[in-house]
Protein backbone atom coordinates (compact mmCIF):
# COMPACT_ATOMS: atom_id res chain seq x y z
CA UNK A 1 0.00 0.00 0.00
CA UNK A 2 1.10 3.24 -0.50
CA UNK A 3 1.24 4.90 2.40
CA UNK A 4 2.62 8.43 1.70
CA UNK A 5 0.99 10.61 -0.83
CA UNK A 6 2.60 12.98 -3.15
CA UNK A 7 1.40 16.44 -2.95
CA UNK A 8 3.14 19.34 -3.65
CA UNK A 9 3.12 18.89 -7.08
CA UNK A 10 -0.80 17.22 -7.48
CA UNK A 11 -1.54 19.95 -5.37
CA UNK A 12 -0.60 23.11 -7.39
CA UNK A 13 -1.87 21.35 -10.80
CA UNK A 14 -5.56 20.65 -8.69
CA UNK A 15 -6.04 24.18 -7.24
CA UNK A 16 -3.99 26.37 -9.22
CA UNK A 17 -2.52 27.50 -5.98
CA UNK A 18 1.09 27.23 -4.26
CA UNK A 19 1.27 25.52 -1.43
CA UNK A 20 2.39 28.57 0.67
CA UNK A 21 -0.98 30.41 -0.09
CA UNK A 22 -2.21 28.01 1.66
CA UNK A 23 -3.39 29.73 5.34
CA UNK A 24 -1.01 28.51 7.91
CA UNK A 25 -4.27 28.36 10.23
CA UNK A 26 -5.76 25.53 8.20
CA UNK A 27 -2.44 23.85 8.04
CA UNK A 28 -1.87 24.07 12.03
CA UNK A 29 -5.07 22.77 12.83
CA UNK A 30 -4.86 19.96 9.80
CA UNK A 31 -1.42 18.69 11.46
CA UNK A 32 -2.86 19.42 14.94
CA UNK A 33 -5.53 16.97 13.89
CA UNK A 34 -3.62 14.29 12.36
CA UNK A 35 -1.48 14.22 15.16
CA UNK A 36 -3.94 14.03 17.61
CA UNK A 37 -5.52 10.92 15.77
CA UNK A 38 -2.04 8.96 15.27
CA UNK A 39 -1.83 9.28 18.97
CA UNK A 40 -5.47 8.29 19.56
CA UNK A 41 -4.99 5.21 17.20
CA UNK A 42 -1.45 4.61 18.94
CA UNK A 43 -2.66 4.75 22.32
CA UNK A 44 -5.39 2.01 21.71
CA UNK A 45 -2.62 -0.36 20.09
CA UNK A 46 -0.79 -0.02 23.30
CA UNK A 47 -2.15 -2.47 25.32
CA UNK A 48 -2.27 -1.49 29.32
CA UNK A 49 -1.45 1.62 28.44
CA UNK A 50 1.52 2.57 30.49
CA UNK A 51 1.03 5.79 32.62
CA UNK A 52 4.33 6.90 33.90
CA UNK A 53 4.67 10.09 35.35
CA UNK A 54 7.81 12.30 34.77
CA UNK A 55 10.43 12.46 37.29
CA UNK A 56 10.52 16.55 37.43
CA UNK A 57 9.48 19.44 36.35
CA UNK A 58 5.63 18.23 35.54
CA UNK A 59 4.25 22.06 35.59
CA UNK A 60 6.11 22.20 32.50
CA UNK A 61 4.21 19.67 30.41
CA UNK A 62 1.60 20.61 28.52
CA UNK A 63 -0.97 18.45 26.29
CA UNK A 64 -0.37 19.37 22.77
CA UNK A 65 -0.62 15.66 21.67
CA UNK A 66 -3.89 14.08 22.93
CA UNK A 67 -3.60 10.81 24.08
CA UNK A 68 -0.20 10.39 23.36
CA UNK A 69 1.83 7.00 23.78
CA UNK A 70 4.37 6.67 27.15
CA UNK A 71 6.87 4.18 26.04
CA UNK A 72 9.30 2.44 28.85
CA UNK A 73 12.38 4.83 27.38
CA UNK A 74 14.29 6.60 29.74
CA UNK A 75 11.69 5.90 32.64
CA UNK A 76 12.79 6.55 36.16
CA UNK A 77 15.13 8.97 34.56
CA UNK A 78 15.48 12.70 35.89
CA UNK A 79 14.51 15.13 33.52
CA UNK A 80 16.68 18.12 32.42
CA UNK A 81 14.24 21.02 33.13
CA UNK A 82 12.00 22.19 30.43
CA UNK A 83 13.42 25.79 30.48
CA UNK A 84 17.28 24.67 30.66
CA UNK A 85 16.46 22.25 27.86
CA UNK A 86 14.78 25.13 25.59
CA UNK A 87 17.36 28.23 27.06
CA UNK A 88 20.82 26.36 25.74
CA UNK A 89 21.16 25.50 22.77
CA UNK A 90 23.63 24.50 19.78
CA UNK A 91 21.73 25.84 16.60
CA UNK A 92 24.21 27.78 14.87
CA UNK A 93 21.58 28.79 12.02
CA UNK A 94 20.27 31.32 15.11
CA UNK A 95 23.87 32.60 16.37
CA UNK A 96 26.25 30.33 18.00
CA UNK A 97 25.81 31.65 21.65
CA UNK A 98 23.80 28.98 23.41
CA UNK A 99 21.01 31.82 24.58
CA UNK A 100 20.80 32.93 20.32
CA UNK A 101 19.12 30.14 19.47
CA UNK A 102 15.82 30.86 22.19
CA UNK A 103 16.46 34.59 21.48
CA UNK A 104 16.44 34.00 17.31
CA UNK A 105 14.07 31.79 16.45
CA UNK A 106 11.45 32.84 17.90
CA UNK A 107 9.51 34.19 14.18
CA UNK A 108 10.58 31.53 12.66
CA UNK A 109 8.22 30.07 10.17
CA UNK A 110 7.35 25.85 10.35
CA UNK A 111 4.41 25.79 8.71
CA UNK A 112 3.91 25.07 6.06
CA UNK A 113 6.52 22.36 5.77
CA UNK A 114 7.95 20.33 3.45
CA UNK A 115 10.58 17.70 3.19
CA UNK A 116 12.35 16.50 -0.02
CA UNK A 117 12.96 12.90 -0.56
CA UNK A 118 15.79 12.31 -2.46
CA UNK A 119 18.43 9.45 -4.00
CA UNK A 120 18.19 5.78 -3.78
CA UNK A 121 14.42 5.21 -2.96
CA UNK A 122 11.33 4.54 -5.21
CA UNK A 123 9.13 6.53 -3.47
CA UNK A 124 10.99 10.16 -3.60
CA UNK A 125 9.54 13.47 -3.88
CA UNK A 126 8.75 16.42 -1.87
CA UNK A 127 6.03 15.56 1.18
CA UNK A 128 4.20 18.01 3.18
CA UNK A 129 5.20 17.62 6.46
CA UNK A 130 1.62 16.68 7.58
CA UNK A 131 1.39 13.83 5.00
CA UNK A 132 4.02 12.63 6.64
CA UNK A 133 2.60 12.70 10.35
CA UNK A 134 -0.66 11.59 9.45
CA UNK A 135 1.17 7.83 9.32
CA UNK A 136 2.82 8.22 12.67
CA UNK A 137 2.56 6.91 15.73
CA UNK A 138 3.61 9.57 18.08
CA UNK A 139 4.88 8.60 21.19
CA UNK A 140 7.24 10.08 24.23
CA UNK A 141 10.55 8.66 25.02
CA UNK A 142 12.68 9.88 27.39
CA UNK A 143 16.52 10.08 26.28
CA UNK A 144 19.53 10.79 27.60
CA UNK A 145 21.37 13.99 25.20
CA UNK A 146 24.98 14.06 25.25
CA UNK A 147 26.22 17.04 23.31
CA UNK A 148 30.34 16.40 21.96
CA UNK A 149 31.25 19.74 24.13
CA UNK A 150 30.57 17.66 27.25
CA UNK A 151 27.31 18.65 28.18
CA UNK A 152 24.37 16.58 28.59
CA UNK A 153 20.26 16.96 29.18
CA UNK A 154 17.49 14.01 29.53
CA UNK A 155 14.62 15.05 27.41
CA UNK A 156 11.08 13.93 27.09
CA UNK A 157 10.75 13.76 23.57
CA UNK A 158 7.52 13.32 21.31
CA UNK A 159 7.75 11.72 17.48
CA UNK A 160 7.76 8.60 16.21
CA UNK A 161 10.06 6.08 14.73
CA UNK A 162 12.71 6.98 12.11
CA UNK A 163 12.69 3.56 10.77
CA UNK A 164 8.93 3.43 9.55
CA UNK A 165 9.45 6.76 8.11
CA UNK A 166 12.31 5.49 6.05
CA UNK A 167 10.50 2.95 5.29
CA UNK A 168 7.71 4.33 3.74
CA UNK A 169 9.79 6.40 1.39
CA UNK A 170 10.94 2.68 0.30
CA UNK A 171 15.16 2.74 -0.03
CA UNK A 172 16.88 0.56 -3.06
CA UNK A 173 19.38 -1.82 -2.11
CA UNK A 174 21.49 0.85 -3.44
CA UNK A 175 21.04 2.91 -0.30
CA UNK A 176 23.41 2.44 1.91
CA UNK A 177 23.77 5.49 3.67
CA UNK A 178 20.84 8.21 4.54
CA UNK A 179 21.79 12.46 4.75
CA UNK A 180 19.65 14.64 6.39
CA UNK A 181 19.86 18.59 5.12
CA UNK A 182 18.80 21.47 7.62
CA UNK A 183 16.72 24.13 6.21
CA UNK A 184 19.12 27.15 4.61
CA UNK A 185 17.23 30.57 5.06
CA UNK A 186 19.13 33.22 5.89
CA UNK A 187 16.68 35.70 6.06
CA UNK A 188 14.66 33.79 8.53
CA UNK A 189 17.83 32.04 10.21
CA UNK A 190 19.80 34.97 10.94
CA UNK A 191 22.98 32.79 11.59
CA UNK A 192 23.42 31.77 8.28
CA UNK A 193 24.52 35.48 7.16
CA UNK A 194 27.63 34.33 8.22
CA UNK A 195 29.71 31.27 6.92
CA UNK A 196 30.51 29.90 10.57
CA UNK A 197 29.44 26.63 8.81
CA UNK A 198 29.16 25.36 5.69
CA UNK A 199 25.46 25.52 4.98
CA UNK A 200 23.21 24.29 5.27
CA UNK A 201 24.18 21.50 7.84
CA UNK A 202 24.42 17.99 6.68
CA UNK A 203 24.42 14.56 8.79
CA UNK A 204 23.71 11.53 8.52
CA UNK A 205 23.54 7.38 9.35
CA UNK A 206 24.50 4.63 7.90
CA UNK A 207 21.79 2.88 6.72
CA UNK A 208 21.69 0.10 9.24
CA UNK A 209 22.18 2.76 12.30
CA UNK A 210 19.36 4.41 10.73
CA UNK A 211 16.79 1.54 10.77
CA UNK A 212 17.96 0.91 14.30
CA UNK A 213 14.43 1.23 16.56
CA UNK A 214 16.11 4.06 18.85
CA UNK A 215 16.38 6.63 16.02
CA UNK A 216 13.65 9.31 16.28
CA UNK A 217 11.80 12.17 14.53
CA UNK A 218 10.72 14.55 17.30
CA UNK A 219 8.32 17.02 16.85
CA UNK A 220 7.81 18.13 20.50
CA UNK A 221 8.86 17.75 23.82
CA UNK A 222 7.19 17.72 27.41
CA UNK A 223 4.36 16.78 25.82
CA UNK A 224 4.30 20.65 23.44
CA UNK A 225 5.39 21.18 20.08
CA UNK A 226 8.94 21.23 19.20
CA UNK A 227 10.30 24.57 19.84
CA UNK A 228 11.78 26.16 17.25
CA UNK A 229 15.25 26.28 18.68
CA UNK A 230 14.97 22.79 19.82
CA UNK A 231 14.93 22.30 15.78
CA UNK A 232 11.19 22.87 15.20
CA UNK A 233 9.26 21.51 13.10
CA UNK A 234 11.19 18.42 12.88
CA UNK A 235 13.91 16.92 13.60
CA UNK A 236 16.26 13.35 14.48
CA UNK A 237 17.16 12.35 17.67
CA UNK A 238 20.23 9.48 17.60
CA UNK A 239 20.65 8.93 21.85
CA UNK A 240 23.92 6.91 20.97
CA UNK A 241 25.52 9.89 19.09
CA UNK A 242 26.99 13.11 19.91
CA UNK A 243 23.82 15.53 20.20
CA UNK A 244 25.22 17.46 16.57
CA UNK A 245 24.47 14.54 14.43
CA UNK A 246 20.84 15.18 15.22
CA UNK A 247 19.98 17.07 11.96
CA UNK A 248 17.48 20.15 13.24
CA UNK A 249 14.88 21.70 10.87
CA UNK A 250 15.10 18.92 8.29
CA UNK A 251 14.02 19.68 5.02
CA UNK A 252 15.96 17.01 3.09
CA UNK A 253 16.05 13.10 3.55
CA UNK A 254 18.44 11.93 1.05
CA UNK A 255 19.34 8.19 0.04
CA UNK A 256 23.01 7.72 -0.86
CA UNK A 257 25.08 4.86 -2.05
CA UNK A 258 28.45 6.68 -0.40
CA UNK A 259 29.23 8.12 3.00
CA UNK A 260 27.58 11.60 2.90
CA UNK A 261 29.19 14.80 3.55
CA UNK A 262 28.66 16.25 7.39
CA UNK A 263 29.29 19.62 8.03
CA UNK A 264 31.26 19.12 11.77
CA UNK A 265 33.19 16.43 9.99
CA UNK A 266 33.96 18.34 6.65
CA UNK A 267 34.50 21.27 9.24
CA UNK A 268 37.36 19.48 11.75
CA UNK A 269 37.65 16.03 10.45
CA UNK A 270 40.18 15.53 13.37
CA UNK A 271 37.50 16.35 15.66
CA UNK A 272 34.13 14.97 14.52
CA UNK A 273 34.12 11.74 13.24
CA UNK A 274 31.19 10.84 10.45
CA UNK A 275 30.27 7.59 13.53
CA UNK A 276 30.73 10.06 16.36
CA UNK A 277 29.06 7.49 19.04
CA UNK A 278 29.42 8.70 22.55
CA UNK A 279 32.22 7.19 24.05
CA UNK A 280 33.93 8.30 27.14
CA UNK A 281 37.80 6.30 25.72
CA UNK A 282 38.01 8.40 22.25
CA UNK A 283 38.89 11.76 23.85
CA UNK A 284 37.91 14.81 21.45
CA UNK A 285 41.02 15.87 20.56
CA UNK A 286 40.91 19.78 22.52
CA UNK A 287 38.98 18.03 25.96
CA UNK A 288 38.03 14.88 27.57
CA UNK A 289 34.93 12.78 26.57
CA UNK A 290 35.33 11.03 30.24
CA UNK A 291 32.69 13.02 31.90
CA UNK A 292 29.86 15.50 31.14
CA UNK A 293 28.15 18.15 33.01
CA UNK A 294 24.37 18.20 33.30
CA UNK A 295 22.53 21.22 32.49
CA UNK A 296 20.92 22.26 35.78
CA UNK A 297 23.24 20.40 37.85
CA UNK A 298 24.15 22.32 40.91
CA UNK A 299 27.47 24.26 40.95
CA UNK A 300 29.00 21.98 43.84
CA UNK A 301 27.73 18.61 42.08
CA UNK A 302 30.28 16.53 40.66
CA UNK A 303 30.48 15.98 37.12
CA UNK A 304 28.68 12.25 35.82
CA UNK A 305 30.67 10.00 33.99
CA UNK A 306 30.31 9.35 30.54
CA UNK A 307 29.03 5.99 29.47
CA UNK A 308 29.73 3.83 26.13
CA UNK A 309 27.12 4.91 23.12
CA UNK A 310 25.66 6.93 26.07
CA UNK A 311 24.22 4.02 27.87
CA UNK A 312 22.34 2.70 24.71
CA UNK A 313 25.31 -0.21 24.09
CA UNK A 314 23.18 -2.87 24.77
CA UNK A 315 21.01 -1.74 21.64
CA UNK A 316 23.49 -0.47 19.41
CA UNK A 317 26.86 -1.66 20.17
CA UNK A 318 26.73 -4.83 17.65
CA UNK A 319 26.24 -2.46 15.12
CA UNK A 320 30.04 -1.41 15.22
CA UNK A 321 31.38 -5.36 16.29
CA UNK A 322 34.87 -5.75 14.60
CA UNK A 323 35.38 -1.89 14.10
CA UNK A 324 38.39 0.35 15.91
CA UNK A 325 36.11 2.88 17.25
CA UNK A 326 39.20 5.04 17.75
CA UNK A 327 39.89 5.00 14.14
CA UNK A 328 36.29 4.96 13.14
CA UNK A 329 35.20 7.79 15.79
CA UNK B 1 33.94 81.47 22.79
CA UNK B 2 31.97 79.03 23.44
CA UNK B 3 34.40 76.55 22.13
CA UNK B 4 36.77 77.61 24.70
CA UNK B 5 34.93 77.36 27.54
CA UNK B 6 33.92 74.27 26.48
CA UNK B 7 37.71 73.10 25.76
CA UNK B 8 38.31 75.46 29.37
CA UNK B 9 35.83 72.45 30.95
CA UNK B 10 37.01 69.37 28.97
CA UNK B 11 40.61 69.86 30.49
CA UNK B 12 39.32 70.67 33.46
CA UNK B 13 37.73 66.99 34.20
CA UNK B 14 40.57 65.77 32.13
CA UNK B 15 42.87 67.50 35.28
CA UNK B 16 41.36 67.32 37.97
CA UNK B 17 38.51 64.32 37.69
CA UNK B 18 41.14 62.18 38.44
CA UNK B 19 42.80 63.91 41.16
CA UNK B 20 39.50 63.44 43.06
CA UNK B 21 39.71 61.57 46.16
CA UNK B 22 36.91 59.30 45.48
CA UNK B 23 38.37 58.59 41.85
CA UNK B 24 40.68 56.05 42.28
CA UNK B 25 38.86 53.89 45.05
CA UNK B 26 35.68 54.15 41.94
CA UNK B 27 38.10 52.65 39.20
CA UNK B 28 38.83 49.76 41.37
CA UNK B 29 35.12 48.53 42.58
CA UNK B 30 34.15 49.36 38.74
CA UNK B 31 36.79 46.71 38.17
CA UNK B 32 34.93 44.45 40.60
CA UNK B 33 31.70 44.54 38.84
CA UNK B 34 32.05 41.47 36.70
CA UNK B 35 33.69 39.57 39.63
CA UNK B 36 30.56 40.73 41.61
CA UNK B 37 28.18 39.90 38.83
CA UNK B 38 29.73 35.97 38.30
CA UNK B 39 30.19 35.69 42.34
CA UNK B 40 26.29 36.70 42.68
CA UNK B 41 24.83 35.02 39.85
CA UNK B 42 26.03 31.63 41.33
CA UNK B 43 24.96 31.89 44.29
CA UNK B 44 21.61 33.38 42.62
CA UNK B 45 21.71 30.40 40.41
CA UNK B 46 21.40 33.01 37.63
CA UNK B 47 24.01 32.27 35.55
CA UNK B 48 22.05 29.67 33.40
CA UNK B 49 21.91 26.13 32.93
CA UNK B 50 25.35 25.79 32.76
CA UNK B 51 26.94 28.02 35.62
CA UNK B 52 30.40 26.47 35.91
CA UNK B 53 30.83 26.81 32.35
CA UNK B 54 29.76 30.18 32.27
CA UNK B 55 31.67 31.30 35.35
CA UNK B 56 34.82 29.83 33.64
CA UNK B 57 34.81 31.64 30.09
CA UNK B 58 33.36 34.07 32.31
CA UNK B 59 36.78 34.86 34.07
CA UNK B 60 38.86 34.15 31.29
CA UNK B 61 37.47 36.73 29.09
CA UNK B 62 37.70 39.66 31.52
CA UNK B 63 41.38 38.61 32.16
CA UNK B 64 42.00 39.35 28.39
CA UNK B 65 39.72 42.33 28.68
CA UNK B 66 41.86 43.25 30.81
CA UNK B 67 45.16 42.85 30.00
CA UNK B 68 44.16 44.60 26.02
CA UNK B 69 42.77 47.30 28.42
CA UNK B 70 46.31 47.03 30.24
CA UNK B 71 47.94 47.56 26.79
CA UNK B 72 45.83 50.99 26.07
CA UNK B 73 47.10 52.94 28.65
CA UNK B 74 50.08 53.84 27.19
CA UNK B 75 48.96 54.79 23.85
CA UNK B 76 46.22 56.66 25.25
CA UNK B 77 47.91 58.43 27.82
CA UNK B 78 50.39 59.68 24.79
CA UNK B 79 47.77 60.35 21.72
CA UNK B 80 45.02 62.16 24.32
CA UNK B 81 47.89 63.49 26.62
CA UNK B 82 45.89 62.58 29.59
CA UNK B 83 49.45 61.49 31.34
CA UNK B 84 47.51 60.69 35.06
CA UNK B 85 46.64 57.35 33.28
CA UNK B 86 49.80 56.51 34.13
CA UNK B 87 48.35 56.30 37.92
CA UNK B 88 46.15 52.53 36.80
CA UNK B 89 47.99 51.03 34.61
CA UNK B 90 49.23 49.09 37.61
CA UNK B 91 45.70 48.70 38.73
CA UNK B 92 44.21 47.56 35.84
CA UNK B 93 47.50 44.63 35.12
CA UNK B 94 47.09 43.42 38.75
CA UNK B 95 42.83 43.00 37.37
CA UNK B 96 43.85 41.46 34.86
CA UNK B 97 46.14 38.68 36.68
CA UNK B 98 42.85 38.54 39.39
CA UNK B 99 40.87 37.35 36.68
CA UNK B 100 43.51 35.00 35.22
CA UNK B 101 43.68 33.63 39.14
CA UNK B 102 39.92 33.06 39.13
CA UNK B 103 39.80 31.65 35.99
CA UNK B 104 42.27 28.88 36.71
CA UNK B 105 40.84 28.96 40.36
CA UNK B 106 37.18 28.06 38.89
CA UNK B 107 38.62 25.92 36.41
CA UNK B 108 40.56 23.44 39.44
CA UNK B 109 37.56 23.93 41.89
CA UNK B 110 34.38 23.29 39.42
CA UNK B 111 35.77 21.69 36.63
CA UNK B 112 38.33 19.43 38.14
CA UNK B 113 37.41 19.30 42.12
CA UNK B 114 41.10 19.54 42.33
CA UNK B 115 42.16 16.72 41.05
CA UNK B 116 45.57 17.70 40.73
CA UNK B 117 46.38 14.49 38.76
CA UNK B 118 43.46 15.42 36.22
CA UNK B 119 44.39 18.86 36.12
CA UNK B 120 48.46 17.71 35.38
CA UNK B 121 47.09 15.56 32.45
CA UNK B 122 44.71 18.19 31.11
CA UNK B 123 47.97 20.98 31.18
CA UNK B 124 50.43 18.37 29.49
CA UNK B 125 47.76 16.28 26.97
CA UNK B 126 45.58 19.78 25.46
CA UNK B 127 47.74 22.36 23.89
CA UNK B 128 45.41 25.19 24.58
CA UNK B 129 45.23 24.61 28.39
CA UNK B 130 49.20 24.26 27.82
CA UNK B 131 49.20 27.76 26.90
CA UNK B 132 46.30 29.16 29.58
CA UNK B 133 48.94 27.54 31.94
CA UNK B 134 51.62 28.96 30.08
CA UNK B 135 50.03 32.51 30.37
CA UNK B 136 49.55 32.27 34.21
CA UNK B 137 53.04 31.20 34.87
CA UNK B 138 53.96 33.85 33.07
CA UNK B 139 51.98 36.19 34.59
CA UNK B 140 53.32 35.60 38.29
CA UNK B 141 56.49 37.57 38.19
CA UNK B 142 54.89 40.27 36.98
CA UNK B 143 52.71 40.55 39.90
CA UNK B 144 55.43 39.81 42.36
CA UNK B 145 57.18 42.60 40.78
CA UNK B 146 54.45 44.89 40.56
CA UNK B 147 55.15 46.89 43.73
CA UNK B 148 57.72 50.01 44.33
CA UNK B 149 60.05 48.61 46.21
CA UNK B 150 60.69 46.02 43.44
CA UNK B 151 60.27 48.61 40.67
CA UNK B 152 63.35 50.48 42.63
CA UNK B 153 65.54 47.72 43.47
CA UNK B 154 65.03 46.15 39.80
CA UNK B 155 65.48 49.33 37.89
CA UNK B 156 66.31 48.86 34.19
CA UNK B 157 65.55 45.08 34.20
CA UNK B 158 61.70 46.07 35.49
CA UNK B 159 61.11 47.81 32.21
CA UNK B 160 62.63 44.49 30.22
CA UNK B 161 60.60 42.17 32.25
CA UNK B 162 57.54 43.83 32.04
CA UNK B 163 57.83 43.53 28.12
CA UNK B 164 56.36 39.74 28.31
CA UNK B 165 52.94 41.21 28.62
CA UNK B 166 53.19 41.06 24.94
CA UNK B 167 54.04 37.22 24.35
CA UNK B 168 51.05 36.54 27.79
CA UNK B 169 48.80 39.03 25.30
CA UNK B 170 49.12 37.15 22.35
CA UNK B 171 49.52 33.44 24.09
CA UNK B 172 46.46 34.36 25.68
CA UNK B 173 43.99 34.71 22.53
CA UNK B 174 45.93 32.13 20.93
CA UNK B 175 44.70 30.32 23.90
CA UNK B 176 41.11 31.77 23.41
CA UNK B 177 41.27 30.44 19.70
CA UNK B 178 42.37 27.11 19.86
CA UNK B 179 39.29 26.59 22.41
CA UNK B 180 36.98 28.51 20.20
CA UNK B 181 34.65 25.70 17.86
CA UNK B 182 33.68 27.42 14.62
CA UNK B 183 32.37 30.83 15.56
CA UNK B 184 35.73 33.16 15.51
CA UNK B 185 34.14 37.10 15.60
CA UNK B 186 34.81 37.28 19.14
CA UNK B 187 38.61 36.38 19.25
CA UNK B 188 39.12 37.94 15.80
CA UNK B 189 37.83 41.31 17.21
CA UNK B 190 40.21 41.16 20.60
CA UNK B 191 43.07 40.01 17.87
CA UNK B 192 42.25 43.17 15.70
CA UNK B 193 42.81 45.14 18.91
CA UNK B 194 45.64 43.43 20.31
CA UNK B 195 47.09 44.35 16.74
CA UNK B 196 46.38 47.73 16.67
CA UNK B 197 47.88 48.09 20.31
CA UNK B 198 51.42 46.02 19.20
CA UNK B 199 51.38 48.27 15.71
CA UNK B 200 51.32 51.39 18.04
CA UNK B 201 54.32 50.09 19.75
CA UNK B 202 56.03 48.80 16.70
CA UNK B 203 55.87 52.13 14.73
CA UNK B 204 56.76 53.72 17.83
CA UNK B 205 60.11 52.25 18.36
CA UNK B 206 61.03 51.97 14.99
CA UNK B 207 59.96 56.03 15.01
CA UNK B 208 62.09 56.67 17.81
CA UNK B 209 65.35 54.98 16.26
Amino acid sequence: MSLIIKTSRTHNFEQGIKSSEITAESAYLNRREFIKQSGLLAGAAWAGGLSLPAQADNSAYANDFKDLIKTPYGQGESLTSFKDATSYNNFYEFGTGKKDPAANAQQFVTDPWSITVEGEANKTGTFHLEDILKHAQMEERIYRFRCVEAWSMTVPWVGFSLADMLKRFDPTSKAKYVEFETLYDPKQMPGQKRRVLDWPYRDGLRMDEAMNPLCFMAVGLYGRDLPNQNGAPIRLVVPWKYGFKNVKSIVKIKFTEHQPVCTWNTTAPKEYGFYSNVNPSVDHPRWSQATERKLGANFWEPKTKTQMFNGYGEQVAHLYKDMDLTKYF
Amino acid sequence: MDAMINRNWLMQIKEYLPGLCFFKPFVFLLCLVPFAFYVSGALNQQLGPNPVEAMIRGFGDWGIYFLLIGLSISPARKIFKLNWLIQYRRMIGLFAFFYVCIHFASYIWFEQFFDVQEIIKDIIKRPFITIGFVCFLMLLPLAITSTNGMMRRLKKNWLRLHKLVYPISILALLHYFMMTRADYLVPGFLLLVLSVLLAYRIVRSIKSH
